[in-house]
């Protein structure tokens, strides 16, 4: 047994660490509804009126919308690619299988700013394409594959091939085998990965800044372009806020559809 | 990594169709998008820009590569970036220790989970609205200046704050993980032979949760290294490898000289796993 003067210590510094976590959301949060337009503390007065020139930014809902299109193609693509590798590597034996492993996990392990650099380096200078909607597409994708395997791959591991053999022993198809038997199985999985890719190309700054161009604006690009004008923070502190408080729907919707939402952000 | 559960007969024909279906779709991507475009970064980096125009001039040269390895600025830089990427590590590994001990070890089941939602809901928020969080925080008016009468102001320290913020859920996950690996016995019969709680974790726990530490430090190091947006928010003037990157390819257009610089995180990380694997953390991850 540890003694009750170490319970004691480490659980005063887990709400030491806790309100380090939380305060800064906190404050993002009454910031919204501060009606002096620095930082200046405390607030000069309560005020919703930011809320509507928030809700009547132009520049908001355009930026938005692209990072919806954005997060839908990416998780789109990277579930399909996903899902594929997982199988390939969970459910066969081949050469090379550990190198693929490697190569799905790589695009996450290394810095953002290197693959940024690698993708606008290969758009621009050696394939000569626009940057626009379509690269940061790609980009996202590359990074998201990782997302959607790790959870689809693990759950085929703890699944086992017991079912499958079974179902194959009775004469089903590969492909009944699959729409009736595993599929049903990993949909946990698969929308836990989804909803994961989702907020991750959702949140993406670096990867975005060298594949989108001047012309394509995704919400964070918007508010980083933003974030520094005056006259624009409190608008940024609105979008700020209610991007802080719907950081409870992912995690609601993996906890509801997803089964075990802990950690299934790593 | 990952293992087979049982032992799959040797690939028949239609196995092997069946696995060509699989891989190719994704590996064609993953190799075209991604190994493609690592490449051409590397060959980039021996390219030149026409000093006119600003356009790249795939003429080989090593007076970038010179030009990374012996550039005081980019020493410095480097040396920066690699010791806060250390410090923020240092600093999440200290946070996160007792608090995945508590979690793990003394912690009711129902209160395990609320804690570990509780340390993980943070990632689902936006990184920029985090960074911005502590911009106003530390601002010199801001919340912290006005309840101690003391802020650190926008700048190296402000940087290794935002940082440690922002990756701190990241080694808090694997050193919990690693923690609930330790035995409840192990740990009861080291204090049943007259043990004190520090020889214990000194010699029992520690060894055992190193591999987690390890784990979740390739994310604080990674994600430290390759940053550059935290620090233009609440960095002031301090310059990290991210933001000369980024000046060479926007400012000063020069697209060799960054895919040169932007190298160094490279083999920064990769130098970085190679230790890890050899302290067993990639079995983890």
């Amino acid at each position: 047994m540890l003694s009750n003067r170490l319970r004691a210590a480490t659980r005063a510094w887990t709400v030491l660490v806790l309100v380090f976590i939380y305060a800064p959301l906190l404050l993002v949060v009454v910031n919204a509804f501060n009606s002096s337009k620095t930082f200046a503390f405390p607030p000069a007065g309560f005020t919703l009126q930011w809320w509507s020139a928030a809700w009547n930014s132009d520049g908001m809902w355009t930026s938005l919308g692209n990072s919806v299109v954005v997060g839908l193609a990416a998780t789109a693509i990277a579930l399909v690619l996903g899902t594929m590798v997982a199988f390939a590597i969970q459910r066969y034996r081949f050469f090379g299988r550990q190198t693929v492993n490697l190569l799905v996990v790589l695009p996450i392990t290394l810095p953002g700013i290197v693959t940024g650099i690698a993708l606008n380096a290969t758009f621009t200078s050696a394939l000569g394409v626009t940057l626009g909607m379509a690269t940061v597409i790609v980009g996202h994708a590359t990074f998201c594959i990782v997302i959607v395997f790790n959870n689809t791959q693990a759950r085929l591991r703890r699944l086992g091939t017991s079912l499958e053999d079974a179902s194959a022993d009775l004469g089903a198809s590969t492909w009944q085998t699959f729409r009736f038997v595993t599929l049903p199985m990993m949909r946990g999985s698969l929308v836990a990965g989804a909803i994961l890719a989702f907020a991750l190309s959702f949140d993406e700054i670096v990867v975005t800044t060298f594949t989108a161009g001047p012309a394509v604006q995704t919400l964070p690009i918007w508010i980083f372009g933003n974030l520094f004008r005056p006259n624009q923070a409190p608008v940024i502190n609105v979008v700020a806020a209610a991007l802080t408080l719907a950081a409870i729907v992912p995690v609601w919707l993996a906890q509801r559809f997803g089964g075990d939402p802990a950690g299934t952000r790593i | 990594m990952p293992s087979a559960p049982t032992q799959p007969p040797a690939p028949r024909m239609r196995e092997k169709a069946a696995l060509a279906f699989l891989l190719v779709p994704p590996l064609a991507w993953l190799i075209i998008a991604y190994l493609g475009s690592l490449a051409v970064l590397m060959v980039s980096a021996f390219w030149t820009t026409n000093s006119f125009t600003g356009a790249v001039v795939h003429k080989f040269t090593t007076a970038n590569l010179v030009r990374v390895l012996t550039d005081d600025v980019f020493r410095a830089v480097t040396i920066r970036t690699v010791g806060v990427a250390a410090a923020v590590t240092i600093l999440c590994a200290v946070l996160a220790v007792p608090l995945a001990l508590f979690m793990a070890k003394f912690a009711s089941p129902a209160l395990r989970i609320v804690l570990v939602v509780a340390v993980t809901t943070p990632l689902w928020a936006s990184y920029l609205v985090k960074a911005y969080a502590w911009r106003m925080l530390l601002s010199p008016e801001g919340p912290l200046s006005w309840a101690t009468g003391y802020t650190p102001g926008y700048g190296l320290v402000a940087t290794v704050l935002t940082l440690t913020y922002l990756w701190l859920p990241y080694m808090v996950i694997p050193v919990f993980a690693a923690f609930q690996r330790v035995p409840d016995a192990l740990v009861d019969a080291s204090s049943d032979l007259g043990a004190s709680d520090l020889n214990t974790l000194r010699l029992i726990v520690a060894p055992m949760i190193f591999p987690g530490i390890a784990a979740g430090s390739i994310f604080t190091f990674s994600l430290s290294l390759g940053d550059y947006i935290a620090v233009t928010i609440v960095g002031g003037k301090t310059q990290m490898l991210g933001n000369v990157i980024y000046g060479q390819l926007v400012t000063a257009n020069n697209q060799p000289m960054a895919a040169a610089l932007s190298l160094i995180p490279l083999l920064a990380i990769v130098l970085y796993l190679l230790a890890m694997r050899r302290a067993g953390a990639l079995e983890n991850v």
